[in-house]
């Protein structure tokens, strides 16, 4: 027998002369060691991955009763709701968790944004978390269509022919991704396959990168100190503490709230009034006839507003886009040393500021139809939004910054 | 602080604790993901019990109910064929249909409620074919039902011959008659 | 901690309006319904079957599932709610979903639009518009087809079906301004020129129970689904103590 680090023994001891099973468990767990001081907004991480498995099992049932067909897509939703055994609650899970995924996501960037998680030697990290990001928009939007409501099937239309404005290209790329010359069957059942197979593959093999990336490095920590910076003689960092049993059981109590949380929505308000659930979303798709107001789900709205708030189709898409590329290079643009906010300068704060309530008044704008006021409103924010990138980039390079601290506080 | 063997029988009491009510609350949750794997309220209606009128049947015919997807004989067997359900014991594989699916009360030698009408499920526990109706009584075959796939063989009360290759009785599902001329399939009308 | 502040906020917003398109509607009242009140509902899926499945159905609704619902045997739903048969003669079964007998070429022959599937309806429209639309009917010769409009749905294909009950009523108007410095004309109330069997509480009683019934048949498991829920969430609750008490002897090693 192979001598391994650590007699483990029986039927372990089989598998790990096969299989890194032990080596692998301390690596990423029991022998991770991570900073002794996060807090409430590093729940966030563990959440993610618990609303991915949520969505992952709730998502497989559902397609075992779901048809991905134009004419009875809608149906076999309400015959889930009402005829499959415990079917309503499979999909209500489903449904909220998809808005859970993303006030959870948008919570865990918000965090690398105040503490600098995005900055070297992370920016990998980020990019990964980018990309999960991009994966899960696209995850959303498809499979928003599947319940082939109103909402759900001209939504898709307009966001689909706002590729139409790429010029050249444009209309055949339309007609290309919704194989028909309107949102259709065809559209709806390349969507099918997209949702439940091919995104979620690059989903998880995304996630499982960006947790790799991650410890590869080490977590960053909310003073947004280097913990291996110090270690003890055993090459322990002085301020880490081995990610289980103390962060496996730290993650538990968070789950358990989250849970708590999620089950008042599942169960007492499910259709969250109408922002998880749409009200239009209860009629059936009709090409014939369009909703008097379309607005995408409520975590697509900043990004809209965006897009309406530039009166050319096409700037109105690049500027779209933009915000979401923008995000990308972050590492970049910001040229600061210092990563936590908590050491960062006034202005940084304020920027920051500046940001959140930007981005809060876009999404709330977004949700609703547009007039003169509102459109100067979202200009307003769209300024603001971009506005923190420039400033940032403009004030990091020569901020003023408290003193960082060695050792975490 | 606490001596450290007390404190660590309360992390492996708590640790203990939190696993048993953790474990408790996913099979709870896995509940309601198994259960939708049961027949739904629309198969639980399809699969719901077929009511027939056989009040127009004359002696010796059979008509064909479908129930379940499944085609079932009601047959209103004369005289003549229930006189041959003695005479042809000692040719059937399993005369006491110890070995066959059917009811209690359909486990006897007419393999129904009451003699005159047999009520049976008309796939063949061979290979699935469907039996044609043999009504003729003749010095080869005392009649009943012959299956053309492979030749089984089954008297007037679907029990199987020796020597063919289908292995049981043909099944008698639960049935029960509403009136004397109405027959209520799939339910045993039992409470 | 004021970032996390002004994600709250953001969070409470206030909701978005039903989408039932801009503008004055009348009547304009607010209804409450009370899931325990069954009776209600099996009046209300009386007056569904007799007087709305002529044209709608509640296609997404079972027969039994209303009757075990609404403590209706099966027996007496099959005599008293059930009027349809399939194209062969035979009565329709109390498992089967309850749809209309008027296929959509005579809908749309007859309205020019098929009558919609109301299953549904109470949760894209809301119980409030349901309750005013039923009682907005009024006599309104322009239009050719029905002779009816309606003060909440303007312009409506639909027939005042209740009219035996309600009776015929007209509107009656005052002026308003209209937000673009002119004025325009406003509904502000109903006269009955006709009446029906029914009086207006009467009326407005059995419009209550009807649209409780379509509350009902757009969520028929929302009790279950409230029930289930106390228990998940009197359980994780426990299970929250444990797990934080879990953490806390745990994180004694730390510092």
């Amino acid at each position: 027998m192979s001598d391994n680090n650590n007699n483990s023994s029986g039927l372990l001891g089989w598998i790990d002369a096969r299989f890194p099973l032990t080596k692998m468990f301390e690596e990423h767990l029991s022998k991770y060691y991570a900073p002794k001081n996060f807090n409430f907004w590093y729940f966030f991480g563990s959440l993610a991955l618990l609303v991915l498995v949520i969505q992952i099992v709730t998502g497989i049932f559902l397609t075992m009763h779901y048809k991905p067909d134009g004419e009875l897509a809608f149906t076999s939703v309400e015959y889930i709701m009402r005829d499959v055994d415990w079917g309503w609650l499979l999909r209500y899970l489903h449904s909220t968790g998809a808005s859970a995924f993303f006030i959870v996501v948008y919570l865990h960037m918000f965090r690398a944004l105040i503490y600098g998680s995005y900055q070297k030697p992370r920016e990998l990290i980020w990019l990964f978390g980018m990309f999960i990001f991009l994966a899960l928009m696209a995850e959303a939007f498809m499979g928003y269509l599947l319940p082939w409501g109103q909402m759900s099937y001209w939504g898709a239309q307009v966001i689909i022919s706002l590729f139409g404005a790429i010029p050249v290209v444009g209309d055949d790329l339309t007609l290309w991704i919704r194989g028909d010359f309107v949102v259709s069957d065809a559209t709806l059942n390349r969507f099918f396959a997209l949702h439940v197979v091919a995104v979620p593959i690059v989903l998880l093999m995304l996630v499982v990168m960006h947790i790799l990336a991650l410890h590869e490095v080490g977590s960053n920590n909310p003073d947004g100190v280097e913990i291996k910076k110090n270690k003890d003689a055993n090459g322990i960092p002085l301020d880490g503490i081995p990610f289980h049993p103390y962060y496996s059981v730290k993650d538990l109590v968070g789950v358990v709230v989250f849970l708590i949380l999620f089950s008042v929505v599942v169960f007492f308000m499910p259709e969250m009034g109408g922002y998880f659930l749409e009200h239009a979303n209860f009629v059936p798709a009709d090409q014939f006839k369009t909703p008097a107001h379309i607005a995408p789900v409520w975590y697509f709205t900043p990004f809209y507003a965006i897009l309406r708030a530039i009166p050319d189709k096409l700037l109105g898409v690049i500027a779209m886009f933009s915000a979401i590329i923008v995000l990308f290079l972050l590492p970049w643009i910001d040229r600061g040393k210092v990563k936590s906010v908590r050491y960062r300068s006034t202005a940084f704060k304020l920027l920051l500021v500046m940001l959140v309530v930007s981005f809060l008044g876009l999404g709330y704008l977004g949700a609703l139809a547009p007039n003169p006021t509102r459109t100067m409103f979202a200009q307003i924010f769209s300024a603001g939004y971009f506005g923190f990138f420039l400033g940032l980039w403009w004030i990091s390079k020569n901020e003023v910054t408290k003193p960082v601290p060695e050792r975490v506080r | 602080m606490s001596s450290e063997a007390a404190d660590s029988n309360r992390r492996r009491f708590l640790t203990a604790a939190t696993v048993v009510v953790g474990a408790v609350g996913t099979v709870a949750t896995a509940v309601p993901f198994l259960a939708s794997w049961e027949p739904s309220a629309r198969a639980r209606t399809a699969g719901a019990p077929v009511v027939a009128d056989i009040s127009k049947l004359e002696p010796g015919q059979l008509i064909i109910v479908k129930w379940r997807g499944k085609p079932v004989w009601v047959v209103r067997r004369d005289a003549k064929a229930l006189a041959t359900l003695s005479e042809v014991t000692d040719m059937l594989r399993d005369p006491d249909s110890n070995e066959s699916i059917q009811p209690p009360y359909a486990k006897n030698e007419y393999r129904s409620r009451e003699s005159e009408y047999l009520v049976m499920v008309g796939i063949c526990t061979h290979l699935g074919c469907s039996p044609s109706y043999r009504p003729e009584i003749t010095a080869d075959f005392k009649g009943g039902f012959f299956c053309p796939c492979h030749g089984s063989m089954f008297d007037f009360a679907g029990r199987v011959y020796k020597g063919v290759p289908a292995p049981t009785n043909l099944t008698v599902p639960d049935y029960y008659f509403v009136t004397d001329g109405v027959v209520e399939i799939g339910k045993s009308g039992e409470a | 901690m004021r970032n996390a502040l002004f994600i709250l906020a953001g969070l409470l917003l206030p909701n978005l309006c039903f989408g039932a398109g801009e503008g004055v509607t009348y009547p304009d009242d607010k209804i409450q319904i009370d899931w325990a009140d069954k009776a209600a509902m099996q009046r209300g899926a009386r007056t569904f079957v007799n007087y709305c499945m002529g044209c709608h159905s509640a296609g997404y609704s079972r027969y039994n599932r209303v009757g075990a619902d609404l403590g209706i045997p099966d027996e007496l739903v099959q005599s008293e709610l059930i009027f349809t048969t399939n194209a062969a003669g035979e009565k329709t079964k109390v498992g089967e979903l309850m749809k209309s007998s008027m296929t959509a070429e005579y809908g749309e022959k007859a309205f020019g639009i098929v009558p919609p599937d109301l299953s549904l309806v109470a949760r894209s429209r809301g119980v409030n518009w349901l309750y005013n639309y039923m009682r907005g009917f009024y006599v309104d010769e322009t239009r050719e087809l029905t002779g009816v409009n309606n003060g909440v749905f303007a312009n409506v294909g639909m027939p005042h079906v209740l009219t035996e009950l309600q009776g015929l009523q007209i509107p009656r108007y005052a002026s308003e301004p209209d937000g673009h410095g002119g004025e325009h004309e406003v509904i502000v109330g109903f006269d009955i020129i006709k009446p029906g069997s029914m009086s207006k509480s009467e009326y407005d009683n059995t419009i209550h129970d009807l649209v409780a019934f379509l509350d009902y048949v757009a969520e028929p498991y929302k009790q279950t689904r409230k029930n289930v829920g106390t228990g998940v969430i009197i359980f994780l609750f426990v299970f929250l103590i444990l797990a934080y008490m879990l953490k806390k002897e745990y994180w004694k090693d730390v510092h």
